[in-house]
């Protein structure tokens, strides 16, 4: 869904005439491609208005003044992870204090208050637990399926499918056709972090490579599984691997066009082995939303995760760029372990809300960005 | 409308004043990032040099007991509940040395309305804290003053002469909510009018000192209301060149009479801001407010006509008391600062550089 090129009714406003990325800014206008020099101009450049302008004209002539909003429920079933990325704060090992590890029953009850609440989505993501059977896996989606059958179940990222295939011995083709006939309907973007071997191999050298991220989503979207993809920015990162990493993503959905938004994560500091590098700036938040907008052209949403960003960031994303905000959430531990300080739930009246005063008209969707309760939705909407 | 518009955002640009009616077009109707770069240009003409400031100083709240009950405050209490303070000489000198100890200037002194306490009171305190430290007493505010001035049934001016001579250094703003009478009935029934708040302003700066106007919005005004209420402060500025600094921030409805109104996140708090930079062209400084925008907001807010992070704080009794608990020490600061791409710098209650 590359955005045909602009009617020319837009033009550049004065005072962003002599703006060093005019060129870039005109370039997206007209609808043209941005190369990867581009991108890296654009992170470079200081004049973060003149680039919201223009990846809010992007957004604005997709989306028009809509934001979208989910009903969702995240379940991380699991804190105990195999793998020891340093910039997780979530992790713990078998028997460490802290660890956790629910059971399937322990899973229905936790969503159980949400059956019948009109719930589009469970966004379901773990550590890569070092001994739990497949069948855990399967069983817990098939169970999810039976006692919530309209609600889309977002589940598990390349890191933990990937390990799947290590641990059964089967192909990434037959895992996740088999987790399809257990119920998943999505796969989230998680995992990505930042694709460079460099950062990978610093902060999370264990863990599925980038190719083999790669494999798992472009699996995915062959057998119509649809994805997201996120980047983990603002730790050791240069403005290239970033630019390289959307790039990257922008080839993958020229091949098979099943991406359905790109997530830009602020890292988060507290708790870490990279704690000592801080957080990102809230201008950097904004520029990976905005930057993201314009390079990647051929995907269709922005989300501006407000579970991360911060409600405040999350909204004002919502004019750089952004034409998602995720959802209500409820029960959020990966980044409020890391020390996210925003809520870990808001009501769907509070997102409305906020969308409001952004000046951007609600609209609930569901898990695959169809309006909620329009022909062709999923999930369940009230 | 448009043509306004066209006419407003041009004004701005060539760093003309602005009148009414473009200041209401420019916030109704303005480009979210073109009025951001517009105040950021002007921010630019004002404070070329690439450099954002700060100062260390820390909050001190003498009492908590009020008989203004104003509906948008979560901080103060009824005299006679059993949750009323009011702080000794002593509290408020160990307040000061552990400011001194991290290197700050200045303390923010205030309080609710106490019912009681005579104008020796506050005299005896200001020397207290004048004998012992080196601070500057950034302290009270409009309404306290009036207050303290009906209390004593003394002017106006006598309480202010007499307060700087025991030792205030400086006015805040606070108490200036929002300088329209028609919200002021609503939100702060009890509390000092427009005329009196700027008449407070005005005679302090006749007699020689400096204040800061604030603005807090997200309420029961209108956005029209808002550029009234910079206007006011513009009025003031013109007449006595006494204001250092505008400060806005958004009301904070948690556990105050107001919980029902919707708080109000960024959005609105950019965009006011913007305008604020653009309105106020004869206010030299705008300061962020990251204690009810936190520290992310105050960076964006840094491309937004914003110059000055404000205070280190130490202690927030006010906002916190609404829900509201962001936390920024000079260092932290100091870091936001540099992400943005400005130098920071330290610096007194006039804006002027002092030694870290």
């Amino acid at each position: 869904m590359r955005a045909a090129p602009a009617p020319p009714r837009l033009s550049v406003p004065a005072v962003f005439r002599t703006s060093d990325i005019l060129p870039q800014v005109e370039k997206a206008l007209a609808g043209e491609r941005l190369t990867f020099e581009d991108g890296v101009r654009l992170f470079q450049s200081e004049d973060v208005n003149a680039l919201g302008w223009a990846a809010n004209a992007v957004r604005e002539r997709l989306h028009g003044n809509v934001a979208y909003y989910l009903k969702n429920r995240h379940i991380n079933y699991t804190n105990i992870c195999k793998y020891d990325c340093m910039f997780c704060s979530f992790y713990r090992k078998e028997g460490q204090e802290g660890a956790w590890l629910w059971s399937v029953d322990q899973v229905l009850e936790h969503v159980a208050p949400y059956k019948d609440k009109g719930l589009s989505e469970f966004h379901i993501v773990g550590g890569v637990h070092p001994t739990l059977p497949f069948s855990y896996y399967t069983d817990m989606l098939r169970a999810l399926k039976r006692e919530h059958p309209g609600v889309a179940i977002k589940a598990f990222t390349a890191i933990e499918i990937a390990y799947l295939a290590e641990l059964t011995g089967k192909s990434l083709g037959d895992v996740l056709k088999e987790l399809k006939a257990a119920g998943l309907d999505m796969v989230p973007g998680g995992g990505a972090e930042v694709f460079a071997d460099r950062v990978r191999y610093k902060v999370c050298r264990d863990k599925a490579d980038a190719d083999r991220w790669f494999e798992v989503h472009e699996t995915a979207h062959a057998l119509g599984i649809p994805t997201n993809a996120t980047m983990l920015y603002g730790h050791i990162e240069t403005v290239e691997e970033r630019v390289d990493h959307i790039l990257r993503l922008r080839d993958l959905q020229d091949r098979t066009g099943g991406l359905k938004s790109y997530i830009p994560l602020a890292y988060h500091p507290d708790f870490n082995r990279l704690a000592k590098l801080g957080a990102p700036s809230g201008l950097d938040a904004l520029r990976n939303v905005a930057v993201g907008r314009l390079l990647l052209d051929n995907v269709p949403h922005i989300k501006a995760y407000w579970i991360m960003l911060g409600v405040k960031v999350a909204q004002l994303a919502l004019s750089w760029g952004a034409n998602d905000i995720d959802g209500t959430v409820t029960w959020e531990r990966i980044y409020h372990m890391a020390g996210a300080e925003t809520p870990e739930g808001l009501t769907e009246e509070r997102l409305r809300e906020v969308i409001r005063e952004a000046g951007r008209e609600p609209v609930e969707r569901d898990a695959f960005y169809n309006v909620a309760g329009s022909e062709g939705a999923r999930g369940n909407p009230s | 409308m448009a043509k306004l518009l066209d006419r407003a955002s041009e004004k701005a640009a060539a760093h003309e004043r602005l009148d009414f009616d473009e200041g209401v077009a420019l916030l109704t109707e303005g480009e979210t990032h073109v009025l951001a770069a517009l105040a950021h240009k002007r921010r630019l003409h004002l404070h070329p040099e690439p450099v954002v400031t700060y100062i260390v100083e820390r909050n001190i709240n003498y009492t908590n007991a009020c008989v203004t009950y104003c509906r948008f405050c979560a901080f103060y209490r009824a005299p006679g509940d059993k949750e009323v303070y009011v702080l000794s000489h002593e509290q408020i000198g160990r307040k000061i040395e552990e400011l001194l100890e991290v290197g700050g200037i200045q303390i923010l002194l205030q309080g609710g309305h106490h019912p009681d306490l005579p104008l020796t009171w506050y005299e005896d305190m200001l020397r207290y804290i004048k004998e012992r430290y080196p601070v500057n007493v950034h302290g009270f505010s409009a309404p306290e003053i009036e207050h303290i001035a009906k209390v004593e049934e003394l002017p106006v001016e006598t309480v202010i002469r007499r307060l700087r001579e025991a030792g205030l250094g400086t006015i805040p703003g606070a108490g200036g909510e929002m300088l329209v009478d028609r919200v002021r009935r609503i939100i702060a029934p009890l509390k000092t009018t427009t005329e009196a708040w700027i008449d407070v302003h005005r005679t302090a700066h006749r007699v020689g000192m400096r204040s800061t106007a604030t603005m807090m919005f997200g309420h029961a005004e209108t956005l029209a209301e808002r550029v009234e209420h910079m206007e006011r402060v513009r009025q003031l500025q013109d007449e006595t060149k006494g204001f250092t600094a505008f400060i806005l921030w958004t009301f904070q409805p948690e556990n105050t009479a107001m919980w029902r109104y919707s708080k109000l996140e960024s959005h609105q708090y950019l965009r006011t801001a913007a305008v604020a930079r653009l309105y106020l062209d004869n206010v030299r400084n705008l300061q962020a407010s990251w204690v009810t925008q936190g520290a992310r907001v105050a960076e964006i807010s840094l491309r937004c006509g914003v110059n000055d992070m404000g205070s280190t704080m130490l202690e927030e009794n006010v906002v916190s008391a609404a829900g509201t608990t962001y936390a920024l020490d000079g260092p932290g600061i100091e870091r936001s600062i540099r992400m943005c791409g400005f130098e920071p710098r330290r610096r007194n209650v006039y804006y002027e550089a002092v030694l870290s």
